[in-house]
């Protein structure tokens, strides 16, 4: 078993290295960050001399090898956009994302599971076929879409919830919570279900497909035979049984609303890292892509990481030394 | 027992009323504006981006000598008064009795530490005040500003240039503009300490900026605001959501198709007006044989007819009905009606004549027309890609094969400015209201390609086809030096005349400014898309 973490824990930094190298070379392709950077009036002397002092005219070796280090040692540079300090700039940002991250990942997880254990068990009822429906829209509507029209829906309709931002906000630290404040959960509402609609889609099917083919399972019917209560087979045996692949896709789907936030975060104007990601983009602002880059391979990493951990809790199978199952 | 019980309960009643009215009494009488923009200043330090939208929203916190009024005509603002006492030298006279907002005097020291601070490595305003050789302080209120040559629109060009306090930023290391280099982030970039009308409170980049009334602002105030919030928001979508909802009051640009949406929304009104920005279209003339073109060993473009072809393929008129909704002025010059300089009377596009165009084409060797690639932005200028379509189709009924290179801004405009391009779309918006700044960077011949001389540094920046007419290069240096504003226009007139003959460029049209606005507030719209809180009335 240490040689398994040990193992994946090289792999991850492999990987890390890896994504570095691919975003640089792809920002040679994004456009030029000087062009953005100064006044349509400056010169192309001037240009010239900027780029040179931003070493953008080194080879390419020599600015990999610049970043890698710089990266390594924890300083990204300064934003071409806004002139301050990379990390300041995500550190700011981060909580907006963290904590739109974890609300939607909550709803995806405990409405989809419901859904899925419900029409799971109930297959025939009527509920059942509605919560199918649901998904299957929230599978096909885009997520730019969905949002739009939530806030034409809620906001400009109803005018209950707010269209935009993330409400009055406090400063605990170098965190900004949304947690404490009322218009900070009615604003967190309507992105959280635009960025977890679809995820809350996937895990409901995963669930139902899953609970349908589990208590189907002999060890169930020798249970049921037994005198079991329903309740304790139902959500004791059968949903934890079902639970190592809805784990997996838990794990990916956390990493991806986390990094693909960027829609969601740009429809709601919601101050997160996608938005300032998506922002670096148009602007060329290398330093913040490139940590913006790095970040969301680490995220991936961690959680992927901590999946495979996480295997060896549950399934008591996968604990054996020497095991090869589930890589 | 029971005495006190009754006072307990009064006590609480009175209190609970108490709250009550303020929470009624207050939000009446308080008047916040909100407001949103597509994306956020770029700095609250004015020196750090040349850029419209940037100067225009710290032109509500920072002040420069001069300001435009609702006609967008110079008045008089932290200078009372302005004359030239030699051909080189301009006097100002400072406005006395104004502070800074953190209480500070102004005085002339703080115009010659400005100056200072504006060409120093950082700063993107250099050349806003490059004319600028010296400031010469004649008293505490008047300075003498000596410059490299005679400078006639001085006071026009140096209205976005803001004038900031040399203790405030000797006190908080705000000397100089920040640089790439430092590992700290300028004072500057999110404190300000300006003359302007408001304060800011608050300054969240990319996120929300909320600034109050100065109280001891020097001019009378005609706008009513206690607190002013602005936000931006990017997606048009939500921002026009944001409007319609009640959230906001203000919201711009309103996009073209929602304008009709908006006027018809009870409450609400779209403001259209006619924007300092000329959309056009450049050509290489300058290469022995196109970069992007299948014409091999000479260069259709260098032909004043081809040139004149492609102009009257275009229907402006097809253009401004069905992509721009009626919201554009289609023209024949490179500058608008609001710049100085203009000329309703040369103001006549060249007639929409697809025969006329094939007939030119065949008579300058080309009967089966050719191939080139447009270059257009498809996310700066108001339906920009769209509008390069129509032209790429109507080139192609005349014989003309356009192929449409769309690209992001960054993308397009470092393509076009390294010259990399045969045939282009750009716009152009004249900061200082004149004539002069678009047709040196636009028209006049690039800097870069003239080797017997050194030409004024910047010229031909944009010029990215390369038109080069010696004679409207030299009518345009006198302009720049010309005092006299009769002979000043005449030569305007002559210069412009000749590039509109020999289709330097082909102009389209200007762009339309698009706000929406909640009926509950009074709002100015100005000419260069700015805007100002100093004239906003909340009913």
């Amino acid at each position: 078993m240490i040689a398994y973490i040990i193992r994946r824990i090289l792999q991850s930094i492999v990987v890390m290295l890896a994504v570095a190298l691919i975003a640089f070379c792809l920002f040679r392709y994004v456009g030029d960050p000087v062009v953005s950077m100064v006044g349509r009036d400056t010169t192309y002397q001037q240009r010239e001399a900027l780029r040179k002092e931003l070493g953008l005219t080194d080879p390419v070796v020599v600015q990999f090898a610049r970043f890698v280090k710089n990266a390594a040692m924890g300083n990204f540079g300064i934003s071409y956009e806004q002139r301050r300090p990379v990390v300041d700039l995500i550190a700011e940002r981060a909580p907006a994302t963290l904590e739109l991250s974890l609300i939607s990942g909550l709803f995806a997880l405990v409405v989809g599971i419901f859904m899925g254990v419900y029409s799971g068990l109930h297959r025939n009822e009527y509920l059942s076929k509605i919560f199918q429906a649901v998904s299957l829209v929230g599978i096909s509507l885009p997520p730019f879409l969905v949002g739009i029209l939530l806030i034409y829906g809620f906001a400009v309709i109803l005018g209950w919830l707010p269209s935009m931002g993330r409400g009055v906000t406090v400063k605990l630290g170098f965190w900004t919570t949304g947690f404490l404040t009322l218009s900070g959960w009615k604003s967190l509402i309507l992105p959280s279900i635009t960025l977890g609609l679809f995820q809350m889609t996937l895990i409901m099917r995963l669930v139902r497909s899953e609970m349908l083919e589990v208590l189907r399972t002999d060890y169930i019917k020798f249970c049921r035979a037994r005198g079991l209560k329903r309740r304790d087979l139902n959500y004791g045996h059968a949903l934890k049984n079902t639970l190592v692949p809805v784990i997996t896709v838990t794990g990916l789907q956390l990493g991806q609303i986390i990094a693909y936030s960027i829609i969601t975060e740009t429809v709601f104007q919601w101050p997160g890292m996608g938005y300032l990601f998506l922002q670096a983009v148009q602007r060329v602002d290398f330093p913040v892509m490139g940590a913006y880059l790095l970040l969301v391979a680490l995220i991936f990493v961690f959680i992927n990481l901590i999946v495979d951990f996480l295997y060896l809790v549950v399934d008591p199978r996968l604990r054996k030394e020497g095991t090869t199952v589930g890589k | 027992m029971a005495k006190r019980m009754n006072f307990t309960r009064f006590f609480t009643a009175a209190t609970v009323l108490t709250v009550l009215l303020l929470m009624v009494w207050a939000p009446v009488h308080a008047k916040t504006f909100k407001w949103a923009f597509q994306s956020d200043a770029g700095s609250m330090d004015p020196y750090t981006m040349n850029n419209t939208m940037t100067l225009g929203f710290t032109g509500n916190i920072y002040e420069g000598l001069v300001r435009h009024d609702k006609n967008e005509v110079i008045e008089p603002c932290l200078a009372t008064d302005w004359k030239t006492i030699k051909p080189d030298v301009w006097r100002f006279n400072l406005r006395k009795n104004v502070t800074f907002h953190d209480g500070t005097p102004f005085t002339a020291e703080d115009v010659i530490f400005s100056w200072k601070r504006a060409v120093s490595q950082g700063s993107d305003m250099k050349s806003f005040v490059n004319g600028i050789k010296d400031i010469i302080k004649v008293d505490d209120h008047t300075v003498d500003i000596v410059t490299n040559g005679p400078w006639p629109l001085l006071p026009n060009d140096v209205f976005r240039w803001y004038i900031m306090s040399q203790k405030w930023c000797e006190e908080n290391d705000a000397t100089e503009v920040a640089e790439f280099k430092t590992a700290k982030e300028n004072y500057a970039t999110r404190h300000t300490n300006g003359t302007g009308p408001f304060m800011l409170k608050d300054r969240e980049p990319q996120v929300k900026t909320v600034m109050v009334p100065f109280p001891n602002w020097w001019d009378k105030r005609v706008d009513n605001v206690t607190e002013a919030i602005f936000t931006p928001i990017k997606s048009d979508a939500t921002r026009i959501a944001s409007l319609l909802s009640g959230e906001l009051e203000m919201i711009y640009p309103l996009p073209i198709q929602d304008v009709n949406r908006v006027q018809k929304t009870p409450g609400f009104r779209a403001i259209q007006g006619e924007e300092t920005r000329t959309i056009f279209l450049g050509m290489d003339v300058w290469r022995d044989e196109l970069l992007y073109s299948d014409v091999k060993g000479k260069n259709p473009l260098k032909d004043v007819r081809v040139r004149k072809a492609m102009y009257q393929a275009i229907d402006m008129e097809a253009i401004k009905k069905k992509i721009m909704r009626g919201a554009c002025w289609p023209t024949a010059l490179m500058i608008g009606s609001t710049i100085n300089g203009f000329n309703p009377e040369l103001n006549k596009r060249f007639p929409y004549d697809p025969e006329e165009s094939k007939r030119l084409l065949a008579e300058a060797g080309y009967p089966n027309g050719f191939s080139i690639v447009l270059d257009t932005p498809n996310d700066r200028y108001v339906n920009d890609e769209a509008i390069s379509q129509a032209v790429a189709a109507m080139l192609a009924k005349v014989g003309i094969k356009c192929k449409l290179n769309s690209q992001t801004r960054s993308k397009h405009f470092a393509k076009i400015v390294s010259m990399d391009t045969s045939f282009y779309l750009l716009g152009w918006s004249p900061m200082s209201f004149d004539m002069y700044n678009t047709y040196f960077t636009n028209v006049m011949t690039k800097a870069e390609t003239i080797k017997d001389r050194v030409p004024e540094p910047g010229q031909g920046n944009w010029n990215c086809g390369n038109y080069s007419n010696p004679k409207v290069d030299q009518l345009l240096d006198a302009i720049a030096g010309e005092i006299d504003p009769a002979k000043r226009q005449a030569l305007i007139n002559e210069a412009m005349r000749i590039h509109k003959e020999d289709v330097g460029h082909i102009p389209l049209h200007q762009q339309a400014l698009s706000w929406g606005a909640s009926d509950k507030v009074e709002v100015h719209q100005s000419a260069d898309n700015t805007f100002s809180l100093r004239w906003v009335v909340v009913k």
